[in-house]
């Protein structure tokens, strides 16, 4: 063990000598320039369906000196971030186009790691306007808007038209139905409400569904937290109190999509927020679930009137390191595009950004959700675009979750919360 | 190892070989050694160390809302990690890695000599029993914090065994009305997985534990707790010392399991490597290698007095005369 003691030396030495240097700035790159046409890659998440590789070698036939070569990355959005960060810290050119959630784009914007797009070579106007504002940074478009969803309400139809219930609009209309159906017969072991509730990026998500629902927003739109409203703690107590009160089984506080989706599929659940993929899912006739053809959609309810959900998208950037950026920003125009748009759709489920093609006959025989997924689109509303989202996020979990699980008041929780994300947001 | 035996067991006088060389022709012979080592392990952990100090601030510019960056160097990251709120989340990872080690460490000693014990015994399928001990140490860790994820799901066989409805994996449960239930199933998962290591290295201590000695100990009628503590032991300490010192090492930096089997931010089960990959993973490189640094230095302080106390024969000096 004596060899560790120079070691150690070397270090304290380090740290004496290294106190004394002057602070200096470290430059920023500046090249801004969209050219040079060549081979280039495209770095999005696991192409388990096969999909992206399919639409990859449709472009390849067709552009046969500008090849695009797939880069798949992790499954898991975290991974995703690390990795792309990683690729912008070391300065590589081996990621061209990239794809990035939704509220990554202020954090790459402002870290200059993505090139600015020419908002005039995009058709802006056709496009969901919720969508549009997530891929904004400053005014300045920074990624195109590439497919998005947002919350659906999943209801047991078959129980709800026994007892002579409509699909809740308000919350307060959830609570009757719950109320009403939960005393049949048939809704034995069946809880009121579910979603999101573990400690990760699908609490913040609900959180500030409960918040936008109730007619607060947890970031103003001059970019200040405005928790210390009364509409904030409405929002937060819909949630806290379906804990304390059972509309929310107890169970739910570690859940996920998966778990949520698991519980409702077993007939243990009679309303589920959640994103559109459930839809398939449920349906199928193979017995993983119980209530294939039992269930409908809806807009999720809010406190006065249909709520607001929140914006999951992604977006398609060019790396800042890449290089041929002219055919990077040309195959972002075809990936992004109606035609393509409506291709990922029908093969995979990837909602198009395209305010029109929600009510395209075609899809909407294929998914019934398409109509109720345009109402909530057209409500919803972003995640907080701040630039340490993942310090901000963080943060909303870790004080709704003492909410949730009584270890804070309401008031407490979103008053911590609002002193917390002043600190992050104006650092 | 002959010779080791012997010598414990007073039998022979076999010195130790002379180790000091000549200093000079030694070095020049080990210098290809020693340069790849200080290249692949010195150099990483110095400039890890280097950049602990380097402390980074960001300034977001009100025209363009790009980052302006500064760099400087000081103590201002280690200063971070111990004050203020970052500074209970430490306290709390420092006491939740020290109490996984304490506990976790133990009850794998006590069941993995359980183990090796039987395994030492059992003549017939002696194969399969090691093998199957073997099997939970073969398992990658991420997977088996997920098997015990879903063990320890609130639908999952935990709770449909017991006959409770605990939800095991919220930060805030408990069983027993006091003891956390997110820190039980990580705990549980470790002393699973990693007993059989344990078990494994006793089991090759005990196989080289002469018969002769036994025998020796039937003759002079010493009962069975006698010869486990007399004989038994004695002679498998340097073996187990060893065991449980990289056990120590291995539950200090523990990481992966508590992050997958209970998820991130639950401050029931952070560690102190839960710290730094969460400061990393939000870009500032600083503060994670401040927080490896401290956690290099805790785990550097434990493994000397581990070896100072118990005498672990690690760099392989051999027995030392006083013995």
């Amino acid at each position: 063990m004596k060899y560790r003691y120079p070691a150690l030396l070397v270090a304290a030495a380090l740290a004496l000598t290294g106190c004394t240097a002057d602070p200096k700035p470290v430059s920023q790159p500046a090249s801004n320039a969209l050219d040079g046409v060549g081979p280039i890659t495209f770095v999005t998440g696991k192409d388990s369906s096969g999909v992206q590789q399919g639409l990859l070698d449709k472009w390849n036939t067709e552009h046969p000196d500008q090849k695009v070569t797939l880069v798949e990355l992790p499954a898991q959005a975290d991974g995703q971030r690390q990795q792309l960060i990683q690729n912008a810290q070391t300065k590589s050119s081996s990621y061209g186009v990239v794809s990035l959630d939704v509220v990554w784009t202020a954090e790459f914007a402002a870290n200059g790691w993505v090139e600015e797009l020419p908002q005039s070579e995009f058709p802006l106007g056709q496009i969901l306007p919720s969508l549009v504002a997530g891929v904004k940074y400053f005014d300045k478009m920074y990624a195109a808007p590439w497919g998005g969803g947002t919350a659906l309400l999943y209801y047991r139809s078959d129980l709800l038209t026994k007892a002579g219930v409509q699909p809740p609009k308000t919350w307060a209309e959830l609570d009757a139905a719950c109320a009403k159906v939960l005393k049949l017969p048939e809704a034995k072991g069946v809880d009121c409400y579910g979603g999101q509730f573990n400690k990760y990026e699908g609490l913040t998500v609900n959180a500030s569904e409960a918040i936008n629902s109730a007619g607060g927003s947890v970031v103003g739109s001059d970019g200040k937290p405005t928790l210390n409203t009364p509409e904030a703690k409405e929002g937060l107590n819909f949630l806290v109190d379906g804990f304390k009160s059972g509309r929310i089984p107890k169970a739910a506080i570690t859940w996920d999509e998966e778990a949520g989706r698991r519980a409702f599929q077993e007939g243990k659940l009679l309303f589920l927020r959640n994103w559109s993929y459930v839809y398939t899912l449920a349906n199928k006739t193979d017995g993983s679930s119980k209530v294939a053809g039992k269930f409908g959609v809806a807009p999720i309810p809010g406190l006065k009137g249909p709520g607001k959900g929140t914006i999951g998208s992604n977006n398609l950037a060019i790396s800042k390191y890449a290089k041929n950026k002219k055919t990077a920003l040309d195959f972002i125009k075809w990936m992004t595009s109606q035609q393509t748009a409506k291709q990922l759709m029908v093969q995979s489920a990837q909602s198009p950004a395209y305010t029109a093609m929600y009510d395209d006959p075609d899809l909407v025989k294929q998914y019934a959700f398409m109509p109720m997924l345009k109402e909530g689109l057209m409500n919803a509303a972003p995640r907080p675009a701040v630039i340490k989202y993942g310090d901000a996020t963080a943060a909303i979990q870790e004080e709704v979750s003492s909410a949730l699980t009584g270890q804070k008041t309401s008031e407490q929780a979103l008053s911590d919360l609002q002193q917390r994300l002043s600190g992050i947001v104006g650092k | 190892m002959t010779t080791m035996i012997r010598e414990r067991t007073g039998r022979s006088t076999v010195k130790p070989p002379n180790r000091q060389g000549s200093g000079w022709s030694t070095a020049l012979m080990l210098s290809p050694t020693l340069l790849t080592l200080a290249l692949v392990v010195g150099y990483p952990v110095l400039a890890a160390v280097r950049l602990a100090f380097v402390q980074v601030a960001d300034q977001v510019n009100p025209q363009t809302g790009m980052l302006e960056r500064t760099e400087s160097f000081g103590l201002g990251n280690f200063a971070g990690i111990f004050t203020g709120e970052s500074g209970e989340a430490f306290r709390n990872a420092f006491w939740n890695t020290t109490l996984f080690t304490v506990i976790g460490v133990t009850a794998e000693v006590v069941l993995g000599v359980a183990m090796a014990l039987v395994m030492n015994r059992a003549i017939r399928a002696r194969g399969l029993v090691r093998v199957s001990v073997l099997v939970p140490w073969a398992i990658p860790t991420a997977i088996s914090g997920l098997l015990w994820r879903w063990v320890f799901e609130s639908d999952g066989i935990a709770n449909a065994v017991l006959h409770t409805q605990v939800v095991w994996t919220a930060d805030d449960s408990t069983i027993f009305g006091f003891i956390s239930a997110p820190f039980t199933t990580v705990l549980i998962a470790d002393i699973w997985k990693t007993a059989p290591f344990i078990g494994l290295l006793v089991l090759a201590g005990l196989q080289i534990i002469p018969k002769e000695v036994y025998e020796a100990a039937k003759i002079d009628r010493a009962g069975t707790w006698a010869t486990f503590w007399r004989i038994t032991i004695p002679l498998v300490k340097p073996t187990l010392v060893v065991a449980v010192l990289f056990r120590i090492l291995d539950a200090l930096k523990m990481f992966d399991l508590p992050f997958v089997l209970v998820g991130a931010h639950k401050h029931s089960v952070e560690t102190l490597s839960t710290l730094a990959q969460y400061e990393m993973s939000n870009v500032r490189y600083g503060p994670a290698a401040a927080y490896s640094t401290v956690l290099f230095l805790y785990i550097a302080l434990i493994a000397f007095l581990f070896v100072k106390v118990l005498g672990a024969d690690l760099i392989g000096r051999g027995l030392k005369e006083s013995r």
